[in-house]
């Protein structure tokens, strides 16, 4: 299906990264925003408030995060497409919601423009530090979806990328920004709307009556329909069985949240989606995300002119997680080196997944600011001995500076 | 032996043979009087979408009803119902849940809604404590009862809904007692039909964990106790506080006309479309 022409602003703009993102919502078929105002991710919702009755979508500022990803599923269920964006406190406060969102198979987009943490940490300033928290905040088993962007643009076509995936596999997915993607102002190129591809909602085509809102298709996705056309279907949080209807047993626990958790899991070779550079016979590969991926770009750059044989590995789709490429590399290179805005997340799952056959060396930052490519350096300068393999994450004392 | 169907059978799902509530539990008259003032308005049930919350009155649409049914989580039906109302203006909502889902934990989507003047119809159930749970203490709880979270009795104030509901701009405010099954119904038709934010306090026996804390006995007894201690609103405005020390005030407080949010979203959409 292609974008409908309404929401989609074709040409040349200059953009930040808020701004792209509600703009790649609308280009997706958002028409429907609930969000409470928190920086640096109010521009999104400003730029939603002035668009939204442009293009017969609505635009509600709730009274709070809860509020506004409760909302956000209740239009969701109404057929309409549907985003909330929040940073930091915000998005612990959506946890609840997510949850619900994952249980109920709502198809919805979140996006998290990350700040300094914890608490209210660094309101202006970026971090990564959400990752971790992106896949298990809420509390029980589910699976999500997650990308990360690392410019206005990107920001632009993964909104539209995270729209389709929440339509495919009836699921949450989250946008992962960090307030530098949010807050950089670049070229952003809106194609005409019959360049973009659009996942239609995968509606039940049944008898009314006959509706089960929880019968999964062959892929492990059930139809869906909408609130209002009806079909009296019944959602609820509880443990549910095909009708919607709780059931509270162990078998219906299994058969319900394996099959939340592997249509993610089972489908995640069509998911997961990452960028290779010079990896094959590379002794040293840099995996990182969103705005540390460019940063990362410089020390690599900087290796190579050393003589070391760098190769880089970008996280598009971090959640899923590209386990398998992971682990074949591992058997293949010396090391792995994860710079991140963080203390030590997405690092974790690297080195799970080296299974202690490549060294894992962490570049951390504790945010407010982004990478000096030296420490990156400095650390891949090390890794290549390879000397760490099998001490699980290491991170290398930062290199003095005059 | 031939079964005679309850006349409301027909509004309930053909698979959900029971219900969840206690016998005795004020909910069952709460339900009848909603799909009494459905039958008596002539509506269908596709004309509407029950949300809930969590707690034992958030049962009673769910999943009873042969409807949409969306039965959500503890303290904000009342958000999801928002995010439903903008986008389906055409629909009656109902949210039904209990003091402890909308006064405490969703108190301030509640206040919010009624802010903004959304069309929906809210019946809250007030029972005076935490049902589900087990008896705790709740904003809506008598000062001085003991429950289980109030072994040497409540401390607290009583929280009076209809007035904050009142005061944050509802349209229409009403509450009855489980004694008035008929005002009630009256009522639950006037809100579904108010174009804003409606909202009827149903004051509830829960025989099994409000009874027990207050020694009130069986529900019949509740039941008596609500008919002796209910007062008009408008002989209730003639009495002071002292008078009026462990009264339920009970009719239609707010009954206005005012600027609906969807309308007004229909409104801003043509004047856009306008220019
Ligand atoms: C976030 C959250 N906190 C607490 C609970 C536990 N809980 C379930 S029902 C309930 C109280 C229900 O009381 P009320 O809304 O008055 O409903 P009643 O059972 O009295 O009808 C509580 C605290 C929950 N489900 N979710
Ligand atoms: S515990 Fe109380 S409120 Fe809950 S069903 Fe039983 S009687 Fe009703
Ligand atoms: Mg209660």
């Amino acid at each position: 299906m292609k974008a409908d022409p309404k929401g989609v602003l074709t040409g040349s703009h200059f953009l930040d990264g808020d701004h792209a993102c509600a703009e790649g919502a609308l280009a997706a078929g958002c028409r429907f925003f609930g969000g409470y105002p928190i920086t640096p991710s109010t521009e999104v919702a400003e730029r939603f408030s002035q668009r939204c009755p442009l293009v017969e979508a609505i635009f509600i500022q709730m009274e709070d995060e809860l509020g506004s990803l409760a909302a956000v599923i209740g239009a969701a269920w109404t057929g309409r497409k549907a985003m909330t964006v929040t940073s930091g406190p915000g998005f612990s406060l959506m946890m609840e919601h997510i949850g619900l969102a994952a249980m109920l198979e709502t198809p919805l987009v979140l996006a998290n423009v990350q700040r300094g943490g914890p608490s209210t940490g660094l309101p202006t300033l970026t971090g990564q530090a959400d990752m971790m928290q992106a896949r298990w905040g809420s509390h029980g088993d589910y699976e999500i979806i997650a990308v990360s962007p690392n410019s206005p643009q990107e920001t632009f076509d993964f909104t539209i990328k995270a729209f389709n995936l929440s339509e495919r596999y009836r699921v949450p997915v989250l946008v992962m920004l960090d307030e530098c993607v949010g807050h950089m102002t670049e070229k952003v190129v809106i194609p005409p709307a019959d360049e973009i591809e659009i996942e239609p909602r995968r509606y039940y085509k049944g008898p009314k009556d006959k509706y089960l809102p929880f019968k999964p298709d062959k892929d492990l996705v059930p139809p869906m329909v909408d609130a209002g056309s009806g079909t009296r279907f019944h959602v609820t949080g509880l443990t549910h069985d095909y009708r919607g209807y709780p059931v509270m047993s162990a078998d219906c626990q299994e058969e319900l949240v394996r099959r939340l958790v592997n249509k993610i899991r089972k489908n995640a070779d069509h998911i997961v989606e990452y960028e290779e550079e010079q990896t094959d016979g590379a002794d040293v590969v840099v995996i990182s995300y969103g705005i540390t991926s460019r940063v990362a770009l410089r020390a690599v750059d900087l290796a190579r002119q050393e003589g070391i044989k760098v190769g880089i590995l970008r996280l598009i789709v971090v959640w899923p997680f590209p386990e398998k490429r992971i682990r074949e590399l591992a058997g293949k290179v010396k090391a792995f080196v994860m710079p991140e805005i963080n203390y030590g997340q997405m690092v974790l799952e690297v080195d799970r997944c080296a299974c202690g056959r490549a060294e894992v060396a962490l570049v951390p930052h504790g945010g407010g600011w982004v990478h000096d490519p030296e420490d990156i350096l400095h650390t891949i300068r090390q890794a290549a001995k390879g000397k760490g393999v099998g001490k699980g994450v290491i991170e290398y004392p930062r290199k003095k500076r005059g | 032996m031939s079964v005679s169907a309850h006349p409301f059978r027909r509004y309930m799902r053909n698979h959900v043979t029971r219900t969840t509530t206690c016998p005795g539990c004020g909910n069952g008259i709460i339900t009848q009087a909603i799909l009494r003032a459905i039958d008596e308005l002539g509506l269908d049930m596709d004309d509407f979408i029950f949300v809930s919350g969590i707690g034992c009155s958030a049962w009673i649409p769910s999943p009873l009803f042969a409807a949409d049914t969306l039965h959500t989580t503890h303290g904000r039906p009342i958000a999801f119902a928002t995010g439903i109302k903008l986008c389906l203006p055409e629909k009656n909502i109902l949210v039904a849940s209990g003091d402890g889902d909308l006064a405490a934990i969703g108190g301030n989507h509640l206040i919010h809604a009624a802010r903004r003047n959304i069309d929906m119809t809210v019946v809250l159930v007030n029972n005076g404590i935490y049902g589900m749970t087990g008896g705790q203490t709740a904003p809506t709880t008598p000062r001085g009862l003991t429950t289980i979270t109030s072994p040497h009795g409540t401390l607290e104030h009583t929280f009076d809904i209809c007035a904050m509901v009142a005061a944050a701009g509802a349209s229409y405010v009403t509450r009855w007692t489980t004694y008035h099954p008929r005002q009630m119904t009256r009522s639950i038709k006037k809100a579904i039909v108010k174009k804003g934010f409606a909202l009827v306090e149903a004051i509830s026996q829960c025989p099994v964990q409000f009874g027990r804390a207050a020694k009130l006995g069986k529900a019949v007894d509740m039941l008596k106790h609500f008919k002796e201690n209910s007062i008009r609103i408008d002989k209730a405005r003639n009495l002071d506080e002292e008078a009026l020390k462990g009264k339920i005030v009970v009719g239609e407080f707010v009954d206005i006309e005012k600027a609906e949010l969807a309308s007004e979203w229909a409104r801003l959409k043509q004047e856009v479309m306008e220019v």
